[in-house]
């Protein structure tokens, strides 16, 4: 086998450079899901602390349910179930067939409202670490409760929440690959279209296998110097 | 709201039921076997056995459980040696694929658990153990292990919900499953939001009788912590 021949090479007959655009898109569809939970996961965490009996009563139902059911459901749900929404619809402008949330809509938003529910729970418990007794420096030095919240609190609770968080990216980039049911071109849909076409599947979702590992140690590392970071003046053991 | 729809897919739904608490529970079972040998490895302080179970762990945890799927499924046939080989008939099957790839998946989460579980015995409970005499085997069947086991449990839980909401994967490569029923039904009714609703309310349930099971047993496991009965009583009366 000479290096041309070879399906994983960035000729015109490898599939390198494909499984990388791939890569690209799992990396998208990952952190805008993420990024999506976030929000999510911040009024969930506001909801708990400080809400009344029904924000609190909605963010544990949240919580409880999306962190209970497999992810691949709510994958479904988005784009099987957007699509029992939007066909009708669609069907009254007279168009007709399978209408559905494009396939990363579905999936980010779905990665999203998965990893919101964790990443709550994780805010949650980093706001209870903080001290109340900065809490109340704060409010002794005057600040109003944008500036309490802006420089005492969301630093504090960034700090004890960071290590919980980067495990919630780790779970985000492995559940983007279920979002290749919905048809969209990432990492594991780019290696079974490439182990259908050239009959190596191995090669194929082991290539898409070291991508991930890939991805996920560069993450490992970048958590590390952020944790390093925002950790500046305290103990580290 | 359809209700005899609802309850029909019900019916429907639960008859995978069994499917997918088979393969948590063999899964966590096996992979239970294989965690303690992958834990005890990376303890025994041998580089040789250490680092190779670092390295599997650290691999099946970076990586997604559906690509592991797929390499085993779809993957090893590849393989002129493997499909000729006497492991072929178990692993053309997607049952047996689906299993395999589990096990290893949650052998590299468990084994974590169990060391941890591992480390926090305490040191002098084995010293004991060494000073009355016993064998490093009596010393782990009698103080290590049932140690362990108390505080491996509450993270095993989790792990065992996690394998429950992880056999939906295995519906992909086509077991009739919980899931799999559901997805089948949606294509054949285009009703999905329903059908999904009780596919959802079938695996809540199902873990929050795990959950239960799991509370009880470490009460159970617990006795130490708690007064004896007599004694409580008794107090009881004196107040």
């Amino acid at each position: 086998m000479t290096a041309s021949d070879f399906v994983l090479g960035f000729g015109e007959a490898g599939w390198g450079t494909a499984l990388l655009q791939a890569a690209m898109i799992t990396l998208s569809v990952a952190l805008t899901g993420y990024a999506f939970g976030l929000l999510v996961g911040s009024f969930g965490a506001w909801a708990k602390i400080k809400g009344g009996v029904l924000p609190r009563l909605i963010a544990d139902a949240y919580t409880t349910v999306l962190r209970g059911i497999p992810d691949i459901l709510v994958i479904y749900l988005f784009y099987f179930g957007s699509s029992a929404v939007l066909t009708p619809l669609a069907g009254l402008f007279g168009i007709s067939g399978f209408i559905s949330l494009p396939g990363f809509m579905a999936g980010a938003l779905a990665i999203g409202l998965v990893s919101g529910a964790y990443q709550a729970e994780i805010m949650r418990g980093a706001y209870r670490a903080v001290s109340p007794g900065e809490i109340e420096a704060a409010i002794a030095a005057g600040m109003s409760r944008l500036t309490m919240f802006r420089r005492i609190i969301a630093p504090l609770v960034l700090r004890h929440a960071l290590p919980g968080l980067g495990n919630v990216w780790q779970l985000v980039l492995k559940e983007s690959a279920l979002v290749s049911v919905t048809g969209l071109v990432e990492i594991l849909r780019q290696a079974q279209i490439g182990a259908g076409s050239t009959g190596q599947p191995f090669t194929f979702f082991f290539a898409a296998a070291v991508l991930y590992l890939a991805i996920s140690s560069f993450s490992t590392w970048l958590l590390r110097q952020a944790e390093g970071r925002l950790a500046l003046g305290t103990r580290r053991t | 709201m359809d209700l005899p729809f609802l309850y029909e897919t019900l019916l429907k739904l639960l008859t995978g039921v069994p499917l997918t608490l088979q393969l948590a529970v063999s899964s966590v079972g096996l992979g239970a076997v294989l965690a303690v040998m992958l834990a005890l490895a990376r303890l025994s302080g041998l580089r040789l056995l250490a680092w190779p179970a670092s390295f599997y762990v650290f691999i099946f945890r970076s990586t997604p459980l559906l690509v592991q799927i797929f390499l085993i499924y779809h993957g090893l046939g590849q393989f002129h040696a493997v499909r000729t080989s006497f492991l072929w008939p178990l692993l053309r099957e997607p049952y047996w694929c689906a299993l395999i790839a589990l096990t290893l998946n949650t052998a590299a989460y468990s084994c974590e658990i169990v060391r941890g579980a591992l480390l926090s015995v305490p040191s002098g409970q084995i010293e004991a153990a060494r000073a009355c005499g016993m064998s490093s085997f009596t010393l782990h069947r009698r103080i290590v292990f049932p140690l362990a086991l108390r505080h491996a449990l509450p993270g095993y839980g989790n792990e065992f919900i996690l394998m429950i909401k992880s056999t939906a994967l295995a519906s992909i490569i086509t077991l009739m499953e919980v899931t799999g029923l559901a997805a089948q039904l949606i294509s054949e009714s285009f009703r999905a939001i329903e059908i999904l609703i009780v596919a959802a309310a079938i695996y809540l349930s199902m873990n929050f009788i795990v959950t239960r099971l799991v509370q009880w047993a470490e009460y159970a496991l617990s006795a130490e912590l708690r007064p004896p009965p007599a004694a409580a009583s008794g107090q009881g009366a004196t107040l």
